[in-house]
């Protein structure tokens, strides 16, 4: 049975801006397991980038945990005030790779510095060791001609080369946990494969835990093992790679099947979702897809829906997955989707 | 490099000859009664022979091309009304010095006090607000009234004499701090916008991200990228302080050029006008050189060297 190296119980997240209270994590909890690969899909304003920035104390200033724990080796980094007390969880245990490669590296120091500066402060290496270990990061994350290449600055290097340079910065902290922030959005398409991969292969060979953010269901089928579904500020859906996308279960992720251009039928309208996201200001009462929901049920509007157990490993937040709810007929994308599934998995 | 400041040395020179052309052609201008203390009472033949023995009775080209040939030659001329028939040279080396140590001094107090002062603005919310009044202060009160003030107080709290006396270093202090400052307030409210404007890009997230402490993302990331672009214009700033301290030098009479030009002018001199014209011209554009040359030294992104082509 794996452990959970992060366990999150209720975390409530809010921000104030202008005058107003906004409440962008709504009393969710997860557990992320030790080793695992685990992605956190959401469209824009779904609060899945403020919710793992929240495990490393990278919110605004004007964002609080307002509530809830988060449990990290037996730690609660929710009650962690200053910066100092954060300095020593962010990197050495929990690193991040962030978006835009073309602005996450400091411009007047060269790429070697940069990673010199990670590899001092968690390695506790220096001189010529901790010029060794940078050298060999950056081989690592498939930098050709490394002795010459550090000594030069951010702007010499193409988008993709830059992003392998922020994933050697991250990975030079040694973290035990690795947290990849829509890693290949800024990226061409034809690198954002090379850049996956890369990934992948440092999370295996650094024995790493990996949380992704993305709203790029293509990302996510290549690199998790579980997937996780947020809408609104809270996690509808969550079970294995396969459960989400072969079997699921919220009329939310149904719909985010749905528009996947890949599963859209040719010459036909793709699919989209009607309505706009929910207004985070406001108190949101039940279900927050429901006005959205062609599915939705009266209950839906009243009362949050409790996590169902569909197997083990997969829960949803829908009252559709209620024994007294009427049996509903899922749309026919989704449909076809279990089918497929049961053809070729047996 | 050496090729782009010889190129750029090539284009100061004909930029200067455009300057002083221009000059030399709006002095020319002038009316001929600024020329004489009692105009009203020459006869016609001594304003006559006044003027052709200072040439100004040439055409404009015949004089254009005397005074370049004697610029050639190293020859500024002769002061025509300010200390007449004195060599504008020697009036200028003696009036110059002075003017530029204490503009250089001035400018090293400012960035001595500025620079601190911007970093703390940009850091604490005290500081910021103690700061934004100074600036105001300094930017919104006409700097005549706060230096006869520093004069007025300054001197009784330090009990010296009102002037500046050259061999009394206890009168320097006021001048040279009235001096400052402007470019105090400058230099902090430059180098705060900058630093804030930096710690809002993504760089400094992921050094937060990797753990780094919050003083040494401070030092050595905001603050060393916040001084870039402050640095190119270091060199005019001083060009600015030495001739913009013709107030303070009257004050404290001081034997600057600070007040030279504006006097020179309003004597119609017209050899110590195009002299000096012609210096502070050069400092200004040495300066901006200068300000590029030290901006490409410490931003590795500009360079002066044709672009390989970066992959």
């Amino acid at each position: 049975m794996p452990e959970p190296i992060l366990s999150v119980r209720n975390l409530n997240v809010k921000f104030s801006l202008r005058g107003q209270t906004l409440h962008a994590i709504r009393d969710v909890s997860l557990d992320v397991m030790r080793g695992e690969s685990l992605a956190i899909v959401g469209e824009s304003g779904s609060g899945k980038s403020v919710f793992v920035k929240s495990f490393m104390g990278l919110n605004d200033k004007n964002g609080w945990i307002d509530s809830g724990e988060i449990l990290y080796e037996g730690k609660n980094l929710a009650a962690l005030k200053s910066e100092k007390e954060w300095g020593a969880i962010r990197g050495g245990e929990i690193a991040m790779v962030m978006q835009d490669p073309m602005t996450s590296l400091n411009p007047l120091m060269t790429i070697g510095a940069q990673i010199l500066e990670a590899i001092e402060l968690h390695q506790r290496l220096h001189g010529a060791e901790a010029k060794k270990a940078m050298l060999d990061i950056l081989r690592d994350v498939g930098i050709t001609d490394p002795e010459k290449r550090a000594r030069q600055y951010p702007h010499e290097f193409s988008g993709g080369m830059r992003q392998r340079v922020v994933i050697a910065v991250a990975v030079a902290c040694k973290p035990k946990i690795l947290i990849c922030d829509e890693p290949t959005t800024a990226l061409d398409v034809t690198i954002q494969a090379q850049i996956l991969k890369l990934i992948k292969n440092l999370i295996a060979k650094y024995h790493l835990t990996a949380i992704y953010i993305t709203h790029d269901l293509g990302v996510v089928a290549n690199v998790a093992e579980r997937i996780c579904v947020m809408y609104g500020g809270d996690i509808l859906e969550i079970g294995t790679a396969e459960e989400v996308f072969y079997d699921p279960q919220h009329p939310y992720t149904w719909a985010l099947l749905s528009s996947l251009p890949q599963l859209g039928v040719k010459g036909e309208k793709l699919f989209a979702i009607r309505g706009t996201p929910p207004n985070l200001f406001g108190e949101i009462k039940g279900d927050p897809f429901a006005p959205r929901n062609p599915y939705a049920l009266k209950i839906d509007y009243e009362e949050r829906p409790p996590f169902f157990e569909v197997s083990p490993t997969h829960k949803a937040r829908t009252w559709l997955l209620d024994p007294r709810a009427p049996k509903v007929e899922r749309p026919e994308i989704i449909r076809k989707l279990s089918e497929r599934r049961l053809t070729e998995h047996g | 490099m050496l090729k782009y400041v010889l190129k750029r040395l090539l284009s100061a020179v004909f930029t200067l000859a455009i300057i002083l052309t221009i000059v030399f052609f709006l002095l020319r201008q002038m009316p001929i009664e600024g020329y004489f203390d009692n105009f009203d009472k020459m006869s016609e033949a001594a304003i006559q022979s006044k003027l052709r023995q200072m040439g100004l009775n040439d055409p404009f080209f015949v004089q254009l091309k005397r005074f370049f040939a004697d610029l050639l030659h190293g020859d500024l001329g002769a002061s025509a009304k300010y200390r007449v028939g004195e060599s504008v040279a020697v009036i200028i080396r003696q009036k110059a010095p002075i003017s530029i140590e204490f503009g250089l001094v001035s400018m090293l107090i400012a960035l001595v006090l500025g620079v601190p002062l911007g970093a703390a603005m940009a850091r604490s919310k005290v500081w910021d607000r103690f700061g934004t009044v100074f600036i105001v202060l300094i930017n919104a009160v006409p700097s005549a009234i706060y230096y006869i003030f520093i004069q007025m107080y300054g001197t009784q709290l330090l009990g010296t004499k009102m002037l500046f006396d050259k061999t009394l270093p206890v009168t320097w202090i006021l001048p040279l701090f009235s001096m400052a400052l402007g470019n105090i307030a400058y230099y902090a409210m430059w180098l705060r916008r900058y630093m804030v404007d930096e710690m809002t890009h993504d760089y400094v997230k992921l050094a937060r991200a990797k753990g780094v402490p919050t003083r040494r993302i401070m030092m050595k990331h905001v603050f060393r990228n916040a001084v870039v672009p402050m640095i190119q214009y270091l060199p005019t700033s001083l060009l600015y302080t030495v001739c913009g301290s013709i107030y303070i030098e009257s004050l404290y009479s001081i034997p600057g050029m600070g007040g030279l030009l504006v006097e020179v002018i309003s004597l119609q001199d017209n050899p110590m006008v195009q002299a000096l014209v012609m210096i502070f011209s050069c400092i200004g554009i040495v300066g901006l050189l200068i300000g590029d040359l030290l901006m490409a030294a410490v931003d590795p992104r500009i360079s002066f060297v044709k672009k390989e082509g970066s992959r």
